[in-house]
């Protein structure tokens, strides 16, 4: 389990660097020990449906926290998520000015021609494949975590 | 033309910099699936002419080009239905916060600084390989119906 006081104090203090949106709880650990590693993990937030990550990026009442967080370097979405799946959650994303610049790496276990097709068609900015063995998993988390976090350039809030 | 599979184009009119970048793929031996167009118009017509059906794996674009500028090239690779999904990732000198606004407005997938020292520079450009031509999966299916549906 993450520290609950950091995951809050991160919401709060909107120093939010990285939402992972991951039903998986493996695939979920897997990847805050990676970013955990890399000493952001303070700055992670995990979402673990579709609504919840709509919740967090369109609430249904008050201020934006996803929107209006100008820490934000990179969303990690799983498609296959319970109750909204991450199709639609991409398309919101996507669908708003006030979200649509920030990155979202769609970070999956389909290989589907279908999902890869809908996921660019909506903007996604990248669709990485979940390796399956861990060691490579764990790379690419890592690779995914310094190209992004490191090298990509976002607007001004 | 070189009929051999495109996997990377660079759009570039610095010829430095078009040489540091070649350079860092040819040492990967992919040296022959890259392919440097020199302004905006070559990279238009790249793109919506003769080799309109090539699809490489990521567009490295500068932006301050001749002829058409960058920010236009993107603006229609990413307004046109057959090119939207390939991915463009702005590799510029340039940190001004319009042109980076402007870049995410228009739907580029990455935006990346060029740095300044020639071996920051070199190992940028290995991650970018990395990250987009390993990592990264493109959509590669949609050539082909598009092929169909304009004939048809």
């Amino acid at each position: 389990m993450r520290n609950t006081r950091d995951h809050d104090e991160a919401i709060a203090g909107g120093r939010v660097e990285v939402v992972l949106v991951e039903d998986n709880p493996n695939d979920a650990e897997l990847i805050l020990r990676v970013l955990r590693k890399h000493n952001v993990a303070n700055q992670v937030v995990l979402l673990k449906d579709g609504v919840e990550a709509l919740d967090y990026f369109f609430p249904p009442d008050g201020p934006l926290p996803g929107a209006a967080n100008a820490t934000l370097k990179i969303i990690l979405l799983d498609l296959k998520l319970p109750k909204v799946d991450g199709i639609e959650v991409l398309r919101r994303i996507k669908a708003d000015e006030r979200t649509r610049s920030v990155p979202v790496v769609v970070l999956t276990s389909s290989t589907e021609q279908r999902d890869l097709k809908n996921a660019y068609d909506l903007g996604a900015n990248s669709y990485v494949a979940k390796p399956i063995k861990f060691d490579e998993f764990a790379k690419a988390v890592a690779d995914m975590g310094l190209y992004w976090l490191v090298l990509n350039k976002l607007p001004d809030h | 033309m070189n009929e051999e599979k495109v996997d990377i184009v660079i759009v570039e009119d610095d010829p430095n910099d078009a040489e540091l970048i070649t350079r860092v793929f040819r040492k990967h031996n992919m040296a022959n699936r890259v392919v440097v167009l020199k302004d905006g118009e070559e990279a238009l017509s790249f793109f919506f002419g003769s080799r309109a059906n090539d699809r490489p794996k990521v567009v490295l674009l500068d932006l301050k080009l001749p002829k058409v500028n960058g920010i236009e090239v993107l603006q229609r690779l990413k307004s046109e239905e057959r090119t939207k999904d390939v991915p463009v990732v702005v590799l510029t000198s340039s940190a001004e916060s319009q042109d980076i606004k402007d870049a995410y407005k228009y739907g580029v997938n990455s935006y990346v600084t060029k740095p300044i020292r020639f071996e920051d520079f070199a190992n940028a450009v290995t991650e970018l390989r990395f990250y987009w031509l390993l990592l990264n999966k493109p959509n590669e299916g949609q050539g082909a119906d598009l092929t169909q549906r304009t004939r048809g």
